[in-house]
């Protein structure tokens, strides 16, 4: 995340911008060498720790919900230029400031967790 | 020869394969890559779950998820403090006007000079950068959960899998990060 600057708040605003390819090359690469292990192992039946082989709870398809959800997310990760993983390896890397939306971030998931049985799922 | 290595920034397909490879070690570990659950697992760890089991932590499900959080902690001091790279994040220069004119002049901005992050702008002594972090933070903790996932859950593990919840949310994470920095932003910052 550090060397190849995916953790930078600027990187972030840059990707929205689309001024650059650069976070899309990481995301990319991720997920197109992400499919490939994963059909693989889904292929050749590799057997994972705990018995079994690969599987995927899938989540109950619901249009609204999946992109009012992200679009939620999506508001916060523009803002403070970070998601969940960079955040904690932002922290390591010596910017502490990244404690308080940590904090939001645990807070707004507690905040989550008290009325998510109002929420359509 | 190992210092040119180690010390600059590397490709972008290196890291993109470096998420693959943690894909793949936590698949046959018998785990789901996500990172935003550490959140809940927090909530958990501070007692949340005593009333609400949405919390519960379980730790020999959960426990992982904060060696991954301390993993990350020691591979970004490792990364940026032990081994810096002495070249700030080569951004593009439009995107650089763009920051000027909202108050942010890069690199200065990142007091490390790294280009990671705005300190500067996000200083402890400043209230706006308090809201501002704190309600980051929590449409990323909310938005998070509510979508089960984050970019690790979807963008990564979701779409690997070929998840259509997965894409549709990505498309979210879309729409809300291009509406906050073309519309939002310029007003907020």
């Amino acid at each position: 995340m550090t060397k190849s600057e995916a953790l930078s708040w600027f990187r972030i605003f840059e990707m929205f911008r689309f001024e650059s390819f650069h976070m899309y090359g990481i995301i990319g690469t991720a997920v197109i060498l992400g499919a490939i292990i994963i059909s693989m192992m889904k292929i050749f039946k590799v057997r994972v720790a705990g018995g079994g082989v690969v599987d995927y709870n899938s989540l109950p398809l619901n249009m609204k919900r999946h992109l009012i959800s992200g679009t939620i997310f999506g508001l916060g990760w523009a803002l403070v230029g970070a998601c969940p993983g960079p955040m904690f390896v932002l922290a390591g890397n010596g910017y502490f400031f990244i404690l308080v939306v940590i904090a939001g971030a645990v807070f707004g998931t507690y905040i989550y967790g008290l009325i998510r049985n109002r929420l359509p799922h | 020869m190992l210092e040119d290595l180690i010390y600059p920034s590397w490709h972008w397909s290196v890291s993109g394969a470096a998420i693959a490879l943690i894909l793949f070690l936590l698949t046959i570990a018998g785990r789901s890559f996500g990172v935003s659950t550490t959140f809940r697992n927090i909530c958990g760890l501070v007692g949340a779950g005593k009333k609400n089991d949405f919390f519960t932590f379980n730790p020999s499900e959960d426990s992982w998820r904060m060696f991954f959080m301390g993993g990350a902690i020691i591979g970004g001091f490792l990364a940026g403090v032990v081994f810096p790279n002495p070249y700030a994040v080569g951004l593009n220069y439009d995107t650089m006007v763009a920051l000027e004119k909202m108050g942010i002049v890069y690199p200065d901005a990142d007091s490390l000079g790294h280009g990671f992050f705005p300190d500067e702008y996000f200083r402890w002594d400043s209230l706006k950068a308090w809201i501002i972090a704190l309600s980051g933070g929590f449409l990323i903790g909310f938005g998070s959960r509510y979508a089960d996932g984050c970019t690790s859950g979807h963008a990564i593990t979701g779409l690997s899998h070929f998840q259509l919840p997965s894409l549709l949310t990505v498309i979210g994470f879309f729409i809300g990060g291009l509406l906050m920095t073309h519309f939002l932003m310029p007003l907020i910052l």
